[in-house]
């Protein structure tokens, strides 16, 4: 499915992702990273204000698609790949790999690689490799 | 103080998704196909994150010593690029431009209710509590490689 170039939108976004970074570190002097925070929720040797404040970070992601729709009149627009194996491939795997590698496109993409750590440079061109990759594999090699 | 903090900052991280158009599998994986419909629209994501974060966490560490409503700032003090990093990385990667989704824009995109998102979100649970019980297995080579 094609899409448009949309640089100014996407920049935009972009720059409310950082603010939304500056501002829980600010306050709760946390990383923004989104693996992180949605499996402290359910980790068992979360602290409970640790388990509070990420559960209420991952309530704020979830409400933000249902606000679009009450002030704009419709949900943002989207096309989800609906084959329910590769779907549920891709979420074992994107579960699995971020949380066994310490972050995923918030954590080390945009944190970590903010705070210049070299840890998290690697892991963002490891997985950008992976995923240009696999593409490659499922639409033009495989797919075709 | 904080709670609300932490509340308002997931909501405007999922704007941020919304309006970019990382919640948007279609949008990630035309971004991922280089050498075919690519849409080069979310390098400007990461690109403006960036541009806000950075300065915005420098200009945090230099000038307060605690954030506004906690004790500490925490952040990762870890400096060594290890096998379970990378291979965490490779795994994430491949899911990644399979589905084209990462938690964050699956979280967001979740109460839209598509098929596809219904399928993923809890094998992404899953997969999270599958890596939380997985014991570190590089370590018993690096114990080997040191021997």
């Amino acid at each position: 499915m094609e899409t448009s170039f949309t640089p100014w939108l996407s920049l935009g976004g972009g720059l409310l992702i950082g603010a939304s970074a500056v501002l829980l570190m600010a306050t709760n002097g946390r990383i923004a990273g989104i693996s992180g925070l949605t499996s402290r929720v359910f980790a068992r040797s979360t602290d409970s204000e640790a388990r509070g404040v990420s559960a209420l970070f991952v309530l704020g992601l979830l409400l933000a698609a249902p606000i679009w729709l009450l002030t704009s009149g419709e949900w943002p627009q989207q096309w989800v790949p609906s084959n329910p194996a590769l779907m549920a491939v891709a979420g074992l795997l994107v579960g699995f790999g971020a949380t066994y590698g310490n972050g995923c496109t918030s954590g080390h993409g945009v944190c970590g690689i903010s705070r210049g750590s070299l840890r998290s440079v690697a892991a963002t061109a490891t997985f950008m490799t992976a995923a240009v990759v696999t593409v490659l594999v499922t639409r033009h090699l495989i797919g075709g | 103080m904080k709670q609300f903090f932490a509340l308002l900052s997931g909501l405007i991280f999922g704007f941020g998704l919304i309006l970019s158009g990382m919640a948007n599998p279609a949008k990630v994986l035309n971004f991922l196909d280089v050498f075919g419909t690519w849409d080069p629209s979310l390098a400007f994501v990461m690109g403006g994150a960036i541009a806000v974060t950075a300065p915005g966490f420098a200009w945090l560490t230099r000038s307060r010593s605690r954030p506004f409503f906690d004790t500490e700032f925490r952040l990762p003090n870890r400096t060594d690029i290890d096998p379970r990093l990378l291979s965490g990385a490779v795994l994430f990667g491949i899911g990644w431009g399979l589905g084209g989704f990462c938690p964050g824009p699956a979280l967001t995109a979740l109460p839209i209710a598509a098929t596809g998102t219904l399928v993923f979100f809890p094998f992404m649970l899953a997969g999270m509590w599958l890596a939380r019980h997985t014991p570190d297995l590089s370590l018993p080579f690096r114990k080997g490689a040191t021997q």
